[in-house]
């Protein structure tokens, strides 16, 4: 924070106002030399009446890796399935203000939501393969958007396992069922099925939460891989990950964002006691 | 534009079910109604004589028939449907659930024509010649009847005992009551409106089972005064006549088919009553 | 003087068992005296040649092309519009007045006996839309009887898909109709199957409804619009009429063969379904 100088009481008045305001109305847009990607625009969002996200204001940027923490039923999770229209599935849901991808509102009555769902691609908490084969799986989304041919489903699956690292483990069975891969290539083939449809925005939903620390390392690869690509959002409970594998990081707190910086700012030097309290682990 | 197309293909599709109900009903009563209306309710419902040449329309005896062998239908299916889903749900081992379930599911898609044979080549004679008669009678009938309409009360029961959270039957063990005491005191208390639903939609397989019974009952045209005597029931009256009926006789016969719908009519209603007070209790708890 | 309740336990765990074991003694009785004075009259000859002589001699073949037909046919119009039902209910719409009416209808359906079905086929197909009888006349009957299983099974088992197959399948950009087609029906089909194939046993052991519908013809039926006598009703005819016993107890044979595999595969099935999606 700047110092405020102490002889000017007008000045300390509103430098101690801005202080009290910043959290709830935090700036927190991309660094200025990568244009944004997703605009998040006083989105709040309601399930049955019950407020689960306020006002939020945030830029996804392209090619950056967004880390998303805070404690558990804070709206991440909503936060995440807000950005490719998922809680749509839910009857209860209602949501004020926009969310603007390449400057188009995606709730617009125009927008095509399956289109959407291609751009903005997510994998979930616990991998969720198709009972199918592999390549089935990873054609899927392919196939929805009306890809056909052998050739060219070939080329893709190929290389959406080689992006999600998975292509050597399972070249040579790729018509078993995906359900007998182990769970870190489940969840790698889960990024897999998502990439093969060349989304523009990954959304990751606690991917590694079930994992141990070798599958968790080899996503994480992949994600610093895909960074070049892809704008990459991550919710995450783990703190350490979110240090890791990530550019900046958003802490959200009850249904508001809290703060947003670039990572190492949040971890090292808060501008909220609330997020060091989290980070530090001091959380109750 | 293709997906709002295939909503409402969907959604005809959807209604066909409960257009088919209206049409049935519209036909069935536009057929007999009018024959009701002609010979009065009162006698067609109270009065005993039939004789359609001559333009006498009671069913009478019918609904007597129908309603005894009913009733014994349910002494029989009652005691061993129920048994049945207590020994399902309650004292069974894994293993021999999958040999008991598929069997009673076996038992209700055996034709009815095979009960009604089985009935005449084996029941019928054994009561003619132990407990006298023509064997052809309510009791060949019930017997019949209970058997048949068994599958039905034990599977909705056993979805009923289903129903009942396990800590129920936790909790009572635990307080040291028997197996036999929870089941009977517990979980036959807690699933007493599903079985009651289960017995009423047993009933309305009997009353309405129609080949078994004309193979078995007798079909004379008198009221029943024992367990012994032949009966007639209305779905057999329909059956065995409508193939040479014509004129108002026919329509006697779709009138026939009328009460037959009303009383099943009226246990559906009360069975998906019971049984929807059931799921709200469930709901709540 | 009070019973222990020790001694109440044995009593009546031993009498609940005796009378499970009584009805399961019931069905393999009805199995094995059938089959016992049925299956030695069941030669090739029965099964290959027409009945001579209303059915005193001669074989079945006509009725079991006819039982094939009514029960094919009614399966084939019920199966698309019960699955669609049941699509409409789980996918299409949140529960209501709307799914209620759609529930109160099938229920209602069910409870329908098959004497009313036999009367309004009858009425309507035969009469009114001049279908006379026919076998497609008794498929379109049996079709609307099947119809509330085909729903209930079919909605069953869609609910069982995991619903997070929604969420990937619409993640990955699919329609709704999309996720219905390749994803919902493709892991509910053993369940539907299961439905299915129990239908046609129903419709292969109805008797009543076809004897007012597809008639008693005893000829070998050449196309739908023909009359056509089920395996169900010749039986009947034949046991009733006294015309043959031990083509009578063939027939039955026949039947419970018929009934027995349809049920064991649908059991399979299930088997089957159960095993994939739980």
């Amino acid at each position: 924070m700047t110092q405020v100088p102490s002889s000017n009481g007008g000045v300390e008045q509103a430098a101690e106002w801005l202080m009290r305001r910043q959290p709830a109305a935090p700036a927190a847009y991309c660094p200025v030399d990568r244009p944004a990607k997703m605009r998040i625009e006083d989105f709040g969002a309601a399930f049955d009446g019950t407020e689960v996200l306020r006002r939020l204001n945030l830029e996804i940027c392209a090619c950056e890796r967004l880390a998303i923490i805070g404690p558990a039923s804070g709206g991440k999770t909503t936060f995440l399935r807000s950005l490719n229209r998922l809680n749509d599935l839910n009857p209860g849901f209602s949501k004020t203000g926009r969310i603007l991808l390449d400057g188009k509102d995606i709730y617009d009555r125009a927008m095509d939501v399956a289109v959407l769902r291609r751009r903005v691609g997510m994998v979930y908490a616990v991998p969720i393969p198709l009972p199918w084969t592999i390549y089935e799986n990873i054609a899927y989304g392919p196939r929805m958007a009306g890809v056909a041919g052998r050739g060219r489903l070939d080329a893709i699956v190929e290389g959406a396992l080689k992006s999600a690292f998975l292509w050597d483990e399972v070249k040579d069975r790729l018509a078993d069922l995906a359900t007998n891969l182990s769970g870190g290539q489940q969840q790698r083939m889960c990024v897999a099925r998502v990439l093969a449809l060349e989304p523009e925005v990954l959304l990751l939903d606690e991917p590694c939460s079930g994992l141990d620390p070798i599958s968790t390392a080899k996503i994480e690869d992949a994600l610093l891989e895909l960074k070049s690509k892809y704008s990459i959002v991550l919710v995450t409970n783990n703190t350490k990950q979110a240090a890791r594998a990530s550019d900046r990081t958003a802490f959200f707190l009850m249904g508001e964002l809290v703060e947003v910086g670039p990572t190492s700012q949040v971890f090292t030097n808060p501008t909220h006691h609330r997020t060091a309290d989290y980070i530090t682990g001091h959380f109750g | 534009m293709k997906e709002k197309a295939i909503h409402v293909v969907l959604m005809l599709l959807a209604f066909s079910a409960i257009a088919a109900l209206a049409v049935i009903t519209a036909f069935i009563f536009k057929e007999g109604v009018p024959i009701i209306a002609k010979v009065g309710i009162k006698d067609f419902i109270f009065s005993s004589d039939w004789y359609p040449l001559e333009g006498q329309f009671g069913i009478f005896p019918m609904i007597v028939g129908s309603l005894a062998v009913t009733a014994g239908a349910m002494v029989l299916g009652v005691v061993l449907g129920l048994a049945c889903a207590v020994v399902l749900t309650q004292f069974c081992p894994q293993g021999m659930v999958a040999v008991i379930k598929p069997s009673v599911e076996l038992l209700a898609g055996i034709p009815s024509v095979v009960y009604g044979f089985l009935g005449v080549v084996i029941l019928v004679p054994l009561i003619r010649d132990y407990l006298g008669g023509p064997g052809l009678s309510v009791l060949a009938s019930s017997i019949v009847l209970g058997v048949m309409a068994l599958p039905t009360i034990t599977s909705i029961s056993v979805d009923a005992f289903q129903a009942v959270p396990r800590s129920y039957r936790e909790g009572s063990i635990a307080l040291g009551a028997t197996e036999w005491q929870t089941t009977h005191r517990v979980i036959l208390k807690a699933a007493r409106s599903g079985i009651v639903a289960a017995i009423i939609l047993g009933m309305g397989r009997a009353i309405g089972e129609t080949m078994a019974v004309i193979m078995v009952a007798g079909n004379t045209l008198d009221v029943p005064h024992s367990l012994l005597d032949p009966v007639r029931t209305l779905t057999s009256n329909i059956a065995l006549e409508m193939g040479y009926s014509a004129g108002d006789h026919r329509q006697a016969l779709f009138a026939t088919g009328v009460i037959l719908f009303v009383i099943i009519m009226i246990l559906n209603s009360i069975a998906l009553t019971v049984s929807r007070r059931r799921v709200r209790k469930g709901a709540a708890r | 003087m009070r019973i222990p309740p020790a001694v109440t336990q044995r009593a009546a765990v031993g009498l609940m068992w005796a009378l499970t074991i009584l009805t399961l003694g019931v069905l393999l009785f009805i199995i094995a005296f059938i089959l016992a004075n049925g299956l030695p009259h069941v030669t090739w000859t029965f099964l290959s040649t027409s009945p001579e002589s209303m059915g005193r001699a001669g074989g079945v073949l006509p009725m079991i092309v006819g039982s094939l037909w009514v029960a094919g046919l009614a399966v084939l119009i019920s199966a698309p519009v019960g699955v669609a039902t049941a699509v409409y209910l789980t996918e299409y719409t949140r529960e209501g007045r709307l799914t209620a009416v759609i529930r109160f209808g099938a229920d209602c359906l069910a409870g329908i006996p098959s004497i009313i079905f036999g009367l309004f086929g009858f009425v309507f197909f035969t009469i009114t839309l001049g279908l006379g009888f026919s076998i497609l006349s008794g498929a379109l009957t049996l079709a609307i009887m099947v119809l509330p299983t085909i729903i209930r099974t079919s909605e069953e088992a869609i609910r069982a898909v995991p619903k997070s197959y929604r969420d990937v399948s619409y993640g990955l950009g699919s329609t709704r109709w999309q996720l219905v087609t390749r994803v919902v029906l493709r892991s509910a089909l053993p369940g539907i199957s299961t439905g299915v194939v129990l239908s046609v046993g129903r419709s292969i052991s109805e008797t009543a409804a076809v004897m007012l519908t597809a008639g008693s013809a005893l000829g070998f039926p050449h196309s739908v619009f023909q009359s056509s006598r089920t395996l169900a009703l010749h039986f009947y005819v034949l046991s009733r009429e006294g015309l043959s016993m031990p083509n009578a107890y063939a027939t039955a044979s026949i039947l419970i063969i018929a009934i027995l595999l349809i049920n064991l595969s649908a059991y399979a099935l299930m088997r089957r379904f159960v095993a994939k999606v739980v």
